[in-house]
């Protein structure tokens, strides 16, 4: 039995897609979602093979919702979301339905599914879906985490700076740390290089809490900021800081 | 200002070159009545001098001020002063070098009359060239700022029908229909009415008209019905206005983009059940319309979500009545307050009787 997954907004976007899939009895919906909340629940305890995803739904997206699963299964989106952004995730997810789709044009994406379900699929896929994902621009002012199993939403404007933790980046706010999956590089390429800047290989600081630049040791500077953090400054990072403070 | 005639290469060689051949003309006929070739060159290189001077001025002061009316009666009184004084001048420099030469002088008090009136021909036909010329310059500029124009209002049209179909709103509601369709034909057909009748009204809609309150609610409850038909497990609205503020008039379609913002501002921004109110009262000689959705303080930041829908409000209600102040917004723990403001502006109160 294949499992699969509605997450979607809309009762009635759903119950058409149950309908379509009334045709393949070899599919079986496991459970519906109204958020992207509820999905990351519901996916985590199903393991489902296969998700529909709106993009557009209540507190975060369907994008951010992939971000917080580990491993996410394969996602076919279900979405009214203009053709501009449809056209970047065309190479990264199995397959996107404009809304209203015709059953022709679902069964299609059913079987190209079923088709490539059986040939591994590189692991690039899903990173390179998320990347595409994280240049909407409203990831840019948000970063959406998950802690103990809850899921925050933190505004961008509440990061003091973020840190390199092995393969994890520390997101330091007034709440305390927040561990995400990503790379410094990542964010840097998300965020506003007008309030974030890549001030060490380390560290990406946020402008506005930065008070003043001291001199630290032989060509290195430390940012003090209104919090009292300190934040390591390399050469390069301090040209660039400067840059952006007008400096 | 239009560019002068004398600024195109090929106008300044042409008129370099006739007065060229009329020096010549000139010279030769000086020749034939038996003046030295130096003398003849002389007086017609100092006559054309001047005579050209007289062109060139004429068609420069056309291009400041081209008359409108009796331009031709106007071009013969200019030609006649101009060739006046051009001639004068002329005669004045040549006695002033010939002064000596009695036979010379002789010839040239003879040709007096000759030499004014061809001074007149060639300004004023160099003055109905500069005419023409620059009647042609301005009515191409009109026809071009008549196309940048319509370029432009065709560009705000375009957009504003996009904006007024809302794809998103309409691709989403088909698909509503779509599985309607299947499960409840009955309901998918009201559906399709309801959203005909919420597309037809926005299309007939004119962004100059003024329309009574209760004629725009009515078209707002279509609307809140359609999405409610989308969200109804967490969708509720309601709409609170009294006897006297229905009669009053409104810019067409402007509470549209407010209630579409309050909408999408409650039901994305949280994830529970919501409810949109819609109130409206008269303070004063004002209507002042109140919407207020729920919100997640946290996560929304510093009321910047709100702007998108806002700012075209605003923009309107500015070029409407030239204030800022009649759109504002306010948080009330976890309730969005947009409040907005119009002024019956006489017009409207006329009308309403």
């Amino acid at each position: 039995m294949i499992k699969a997954l509605l997450i979607d907004d809309e009762p009635l976007a759903r119950s058409m897609v149950k309908e379509y899939l009334q045709f393949y009895p070899q599919i079986e919906v496991v459970q519906e979602c109204n958020d992207g909340f509820e999905g990351v629940k519901a996916i985590m305890h199903h393991q489902p093979d296969i998700i529909f995803l709106d993009i557009q739904m209540p507190k975060i997206s369907g994008f951010e919702m992939l971000e917080l699963v580990e491993n996410p299964p394969a996602v076919i989106f279900t979405t009214a979301f203009d053709e501009y952004a449809i056209k970047a995730f065309e190479n990264n997810a199995v397959d996107y339905l404009l809304k209203p789709f015709s059953k022709e044009r679902f069964d299609k994406a059913i079987s190209k599914w079923l088709d490539q379900k059986n040939i591994p699929q590189p692991e690039s896929v899903n990173a390179s879906l998320l990347e595409t994902a994280a240049q909407l621009p409203q990831q840019s002012r948000r970063i959406v985490v998950k802690i103990a199993g809850r899921i925050r939403i933190i505004p961008v404007d509440d990061v003091h700076f973020l840190e390199a933790a092995d393969d994890y980046v520390k997101i330091h706010t007034k709440e305390g740390s927040f561990i995400k999956n990503r790379t410094m590089g990542n964010f840097e390429q998300v965020l506003d290089p007008q309030q974030f800047v890549r001030a060490h290989r380390s560290y990406i600081v946020n402008v506005q809490f930065i008070t003043r630049l001291d001199p630290y040791e032989k060509e290195s500077y430390l940012a003090i900021l209104k919090t009292g953090e300190q934040v390591p400054v390399s050469k390069t990072g301090y040209a660039k800081l400067k840059k952006v403070l007008g400096l | 200002m239009p560019v002068s005639l004398l600024n195109i290469k090929k106008h300044r060689w042409v008129f370099i070159a006739g007065f060229l051949l009329l020096t010549a003309i000139h010279a030769q006929i000086l020749r034939s009545l038996g003046l030295d070739w130096e003398t003849a060159l002389w007086d017609s290189a100092v006559t054309n001098f001047c005579f050209a001077a007289g062109c060139i001025l004429m068609t420069n002061t056309l291009r400041y001020y081209l008359p409108r009316k009796y331009q031709y009666i106007i071009l013969v009184v200019w030609s006649v002063t101009l060739s006046t004084a051009c001639f004068f001048i002329s005669k004045w420099i040549l006695q002033f070098i010939f002064n000596a030469e009695q036979p010379y002088l002789e010839i040239l008090d003879n040709s007096m009359t000759i030499r004014f009136w061809v001074g007149v021909l060639i300004i004023s036909w160099i003055g109905i060239v500069s005419i023409l010329w620059y009647r042609q310059q301005e009515s191409s500029e009109v026809e071009k700022r008549k196309a940048d124009t319509e370029k432009l209002s065709r560009d705000a049209e375009l957009y504003k029908l996009r904006q007024q179909l809302q794809p998103h709103f309409l691709f989403n509601s088909l698909n509503s229909i779509s599985a309607l369709a299947g499960s409840q034909p009955e309901m998918a057909r009201k559906m399709i009415h309801q959203l005909s009748e919420f597309l037809r009204g926005t299309l007939r809609k004119e962004e100059h008209q003024w329309v009574t309150l209760a004629d725009e609610l009515q078209h707002l409850t279509l609307y809140l019905e359609i999405e409610k038909v989308r969200f109804g497990h967490r969708l509720s609205t309601s709409i609170v206005s009294d006897e006297a503020s229905n009669g009053f008039r409104l810019p067409s379609m402007l509470l549209q983009p407010i209630v579409e913002n309050a909408i999408k501002f409650g039901l994305y921004d949280t994830t529970d059940s919501i409810i949109v109110n819609i109130s409206a009262k008269v303070e004063g000689d004002q209507l002042v319309i109140e919407v207020k959705n729920p919100f997640d303080p946290s996560t929304s930041g510093p009321l910047s979500g709100t702007g998108f829908g806002l700012t075209s409000v605003q923009r309107r209600l500015y070029l409407l009545f030239a204030r800022n102040d009649l759109l504002a917004t306010k948080a009330e723990g976890n309730i969005f307050i947009t409040t907005v403001k119009i002024p019956q502006h006489d017009q409207s109160i006329t009308d309403r009787r």
